[in-house]
């Protein structure tokens, strides 16, 4: 086949990606939008297989096969709250993968300039080609038949493109992990730095710098193994410093650059579609990340940073008493409610609640209340988790609104049920200018004329910070955990 | 201390400052009680309930005014009464300080206190002992009840087999408490409700008692009721002109109209003219709340009830309370036990008049040889703060000009943005070479189209399109594809995990987000 219809090929794709990219706008086109994706690879990877320079056909049916099947496993095992975890997991491969195929292109281009210098050629090729020179040069098919007519600048450019899609590639794959574990729970979830703090994370980039300078200047491959452990570290020693109510930024972070790592090895390989999907996974990442700090009122710097900065002066102290409540009372004060706003948080995830609460609002409907959901931007622990964890409940979409739908309608709610969420409904950010997460956009749940918060003891949330609705008059806490108070609460309100 | 109850004086009161109820309480708060033999009669109550509940029995009011050292009553006292009173004695009970100064002078003259439970101020915190509330909540509901007794109807309309009857249409104006209570009582005896009140931030209240609010197109500034104590205050001639015009419309229509409006500290506002009784149909009623102030209704006579020359009846009766002494007895008493409760902090049985008690000095009208009233403004403000003001609206040409301003700040942002990075692309198109050029076009425009694409996307949707984002970011597989088919092994050792690798990913993503999508749906 033609390389033409390789690139044509791509071509399509290339528009497939960015449709099922756009198709995400509404919950029906969504659903099509996966296809688009799906077409779009199976084109790309066909074309590519077809196309010039690909050899070993049985091997990459075979390998693509079993990544097949493990990947179905995975899809179709994983619960929905553990969804966070997976996508996660899944950056670190897409990480790992780019610096193999960057190490790959390395090797490459070694084993060519030594076979250009082998047979008495200058490597990288000169501006004025010898007839020998440019048949010797076309003996080349696939990747090397690239490496082999470039010039040397285009040398250098090639070299720069490879270290960062490693460097990239490295750092996506050990925060990935870390960010594997600090959502599943196998690593602590707390910010924790060694000892020197940010200075080490600046230290392992001035050495990466440097070595990238050695590397450009032919100092052998041996800098880019180094390079790669120097991003290793950063990758792990940054995402272990950032706390785990950060994580939803971090994962659309990792996401980015996932992106931009491929797009970075697109380059070296001069592979336009791999530069389209990876400019466009990278800018969605980046534009996620930037919603998501948005709705924290943080910068993305204090985000990677890690830990609640900028606070100055005490935290007012909060006063009163967290005034319990057994289930009795909120089923009757639910059955004289006509206007509920349920507020899920990560607890809800955590308890596997998202069933019982379906079921309460179900029955609540049925009764002719008006039953709401009020989903905050960082709610869970990856952008749109509540809204997953609630369709997978069966929960109608069209009654889970966001922020800035819900939050004037609280003055005009009934009770508002808190599950599993601190941070988000805590009035210190609009109340106390020294608290850590002073002007953070949070749920005004307090204005309802009742609240009934379900968590699991007195504790405070991921941030360590109190949380003032706890104390309030119209504020009752419904104390257990989430699935087994609901469960009970159920049980007293009629189906 | 003890606490003394006379019979009440005033003719056909039938209602009494204590109940066996409130007397048990009153006991807790460490006073002996006395009631005149007889008082309760009124109220359905006996000699022997009150001694059951432990109080004592006293022949007659000159007793009773002996022993107690507390008087608690429901009318103003007459002036023998106040005679009684001795030095250092607390007289409670309703007084209308501004209309009986005479009676004020001589309960100081005698060193006597007085609380008037008229007096005490509509706050939050006193609405437990706000008898005038109280009150007229007896009153509304009585108020429509009686006019259910004069009224040849019924209040709901019916189809039934002997006919069809159209449902009654009531009318009350002045929504306070009697009148909401009247709504109230209205509605659910099922008929068709209209309320009417100068104050228009009542319409809410009206509309959650059921009934439709009578707007009033009328440009002036009303006055929040917020601001007199949740009264109404006298409105300008126009606006009652234009008042008047409406209920001249509404007249032919409606077949009980209930007035409750009062302004405080002057006669009750003339509303429903003669000329609206007559549009009135025959066997319409009229029940004038306001009959002991001088009446809504031009042909209100208190006290009676008469009917029109055209058959409609005006009710003018001025005890509604009384009328149902047993209710409002009790109301009453627990209102009086309220007072006294905020009267003995210390639940010693001993009077404590706080007066920088808000409520207490409110209330107080004679107080150690002075007269006290008018009490100075409560420090707490009246009901509700008034509402902020509403953002003022914007005229056309300032809202075209911010629109203009922020339309100009955003071209503005957008060329900077331009300029910068056409500076940054036209750099590296300078020292680059064509070949890098052309790919970093392609990559340039992809990320412009990423940035235009992905704002779109639903807030409830990113975590599917981190899924999707993850899948197709595997497309690095096709790296591995064109690495794999190399001569050097450890190239296709590497390239070749690399397909692995990344075929779980494509694979996995696409998979996990389909789950996802497939469980949004539809209410």
């Amino acid at each position: 086949m033609e390389f033409g219809f390789t690139l044509a090929a791509y071509a399509v794709a290339a528009v497939l990606f960015i449709l099922s990219l756009g198709g995400l706008s509404g919950q029906e086109s969504a659903k099509r939008a996966v296809w688009y994706g799906i077409v779009g690879m199976a084109i790309a990877v066909l074309a590519t297989m077809i196309g010039p320079g690909q050899g070993l056909w049985l091997a990459s049916v075979i390998l693509i096969g079993a990544g097949a099947v493990i990947g179905y496993m995975l899809a179709t095992r994983v619960q929905m709250t553990q969804m966070p975890e997976l996508v996660a997991i899944m950056h670190s491969l897409v990480g790992l993968a780019a610096v193999f195929v960057g190490f790959n292109a390395d090797i490459e281009l070694g084993r060519v300039a030594a076979q250009f210098t082998e047979a008495g050629f200058a490597f990288p090729r000169p501006e004025e080609v010898t007839v020998e020179g440019a048949a010797f040069a076309s003996a080349y098919t696939g990747f090397a038949a690239i490496l082999a007519k470039k010039i040397a600048v285009e040398v250098t450019i090639l070299r720069i493109e490879l270290v960062l899609g490693i460097w990239i590639g490295a750092v996506t794959f050990t925060g990935s992990v870390i960010a594997y574990g600090k959502l599943a729970g196998k690593v602590d979830s707390a910010a924790k730095q060694l000892p020197g703090g940010h200075m080490l994370n600046a230290a392992a980039a001035g050495l990466s710098l440097v070595l990238v300078a050695m590397y450009l200047g032919g100092a052998g491959s041996w800098t880019l193994v180094l390079l790669t452990l120097a991003a290793l570290f950063i990758g792990y020693h940054l995402i272990m410093g950032i706390g785990g109510a950060d994580m939803p930024v971090v994962v659309s972070m990792l996401n980015s650059y996932s992106g931009w790592a491929a797009a970075a090895i697109g380059f070296s390989l001069g592979n336009d579609l791999l530069i389209v999907v990876g400019a466009l996974v990278g800018s969605s990442g980046a534009i996620l990340s930037y919603i998501m700090c948005k709705a924290m009122n943080r910068s993305f710097i204090s985000v990677i940073l890690g830990g609640f900065g900028g606070a100055s002066g005490e935290a007012m102290a909060v006063e009163g008493e967290q005034i319990a409540i057994d289930a009795d009372g909120v089923a009757s004060a639910l059955e004289d409610a006509d206007s509920i706003v349920i507020i899920p948080g990560y607890g809800m995830a955590v308890a596997q609640a998202q069933q019982a609460v379906s079921e309460l609002t179900k029955r609540l409907r049925a009764k002719g209340k008006t039953v709401r959901f009020a989903i905050h931007p960082v709610a869970g622990r990856l952008p749109g988790h509540m809204n997953v964890l609630l369709a997978e409940a069966k929960v109608p979409y069209d009654i889970v609104l966001e922020m800035d739908e819900i939050n004037d309608d609280f003055p005009d709610t009934d009770v508002a049920i808190v599950i599993g969420s601190n941070d988000i409904v805590n009035p210190a950010a609009q109340e106390d200018p020294n608290s850590p997460i002073a002007g953070m956009p949070v749920l005004e749940c307090w204005k309802a004329k009742q609240v009934f918060v379900s968590k699991r003891g007195q504790g405070t949330g991921y941030s360590g910070i109190e949380n003032p609705l706890f104390y309030k008059d119209n504020t009752r806490m419904f104390y257990g955990d989430a699935k087994a108070s609901l469960d009970t609460l159920l049980g007293k309100i009629s189906g | 201390m003890k606490i003394g109850v006379p019979t009440e004086l005033f003719e056909g009161e039938r209602r009494v400052a204590l109940t066996p109820d409130s007397a048990k309480q009153l006991e807790k708060l460490g006073y002996q009680t006395a009631v005149q033999s007889g008082a309760g009669l009124g109220a359905g109550i006996t000699d022997e309930a009150y001694t059951e509940a432990g109080v004592e029995i006293l022949p007659d009011e000159a007793a009773v005014f002996a022993a107690a050292d507390v008087v608690a009553k429901v009318r103003p006292p007459e002036p023998a009464e106040v005679d009684m009173l001795r030095d250092g004695q607390l007289l409670i009970s309703f007084f209308y300080p501004a209309s009986n100064e005479a009676l004020m002078e001589q309960a100081k003259a005698k060193g006597a206190s007085v609380i008037a439970m008229d007096m005490v101020p509509r706050i939050s915190r006193a609405q437990k002992m706000d008898a005038l509330s109280s009150m007229a909540n007896i009153a509304g509901y009585r108020a429509v009840i009686e006019a259910g007794n004069n009224f040849g109807r019924f209040f709901t309309g019916q189809v039934t087999a002997a006919g069809k009857v159209p449902p009654a249409k009531v009318l009350v104006v002045g929504a306070g408490v009697a009148g909401l209570a009247a709504i109230g009582t209205s509605t659910s005896l099922g008929a068709i409700t209209y309320a009417f009140d100068v104050r228009p931030e009542v319409a809410e209240q009206i509309e959650s008692m059921g009934a439709e609010f009578v707007y009033l197109d009328f440009e002036e500034e009303q006055q929040d009721g917020a601001a007199t104590g949740g009264y109404a205050a006298p409105s300008s001639p126009e606006f009652r002109e234009k008042q008047l015009e409406k209920f001249r419309e509404l007249a032919p229509d409606i077949d009980i109209v209930i007035t409750t409006a009062l302004i405080p500290n002057r006669p009750a506002p003339n509303l429903w003219t003669k000329d609206m009784v007559e549009m009135m149909k025959p066997g319409s009623v009229i029940v004038d709340l306001a009959a002991e102030r001088g009446g809504n209704c031009d042909l209100t006579v208190p006290d009676e009830k008469i009917v029109t020359d055209n058959g409609v009846t005006i009710v003018g009766y001025t005890d509604f309370p009384s009328r149902m002494a047993t209710q409002s007895s009790m109301l009453y008493a627990t209102n009086i036990r309220h007072m006294m409760t905020d009267l003995t902090p210390e639940k010693d049985g001993v009077v404590n008049q706080n007066m920088e008690d808000d409520v207490i000095r409110g209330a107080t009208i004679v107080h150690q040889g002075e007269i006290t009233f008018p009490p100075p403004p409560p420090k707490v403000a009246a009901i509700a703060a008034k509402k902020q003001e509403k953002p003022k609206e914007l005229t056309a040409e300032e809202k075209r000009a911010q629109e203009v301003a922020a339309f100009q700040a955003q071209t503005k942002s957008q060329v900077t943005l331009l300029a910068v990075m056409t500076v940054l692309v036209l750099g590296v198109g300078t020292v680059a070479p064509a070949s890098f050029m052309a790919h970093f076009i392609v990559f340039v425009l992809s990320v412009f189209i990423g940035f235009q694409v992905i704002w779109n996307v639903s807030h409830s949707l990113h975590t599917p399109l981190m899924a999707v984002t993850n899948a197709i970011s595997s497309i690095i597989i096709l790296g591995a594809l064109i690495q794999i088919g190399s001569s050097s092994f450890l190239i296709t050792l590497l390239a070749a995990v690399g397909i692995f690798m990344a075929s779980i990913n494509i694979f996995g993503g696409f998979l996990v987000t389909r789950r996802m999508l497939a469980m949004f749906q539809k209410s």
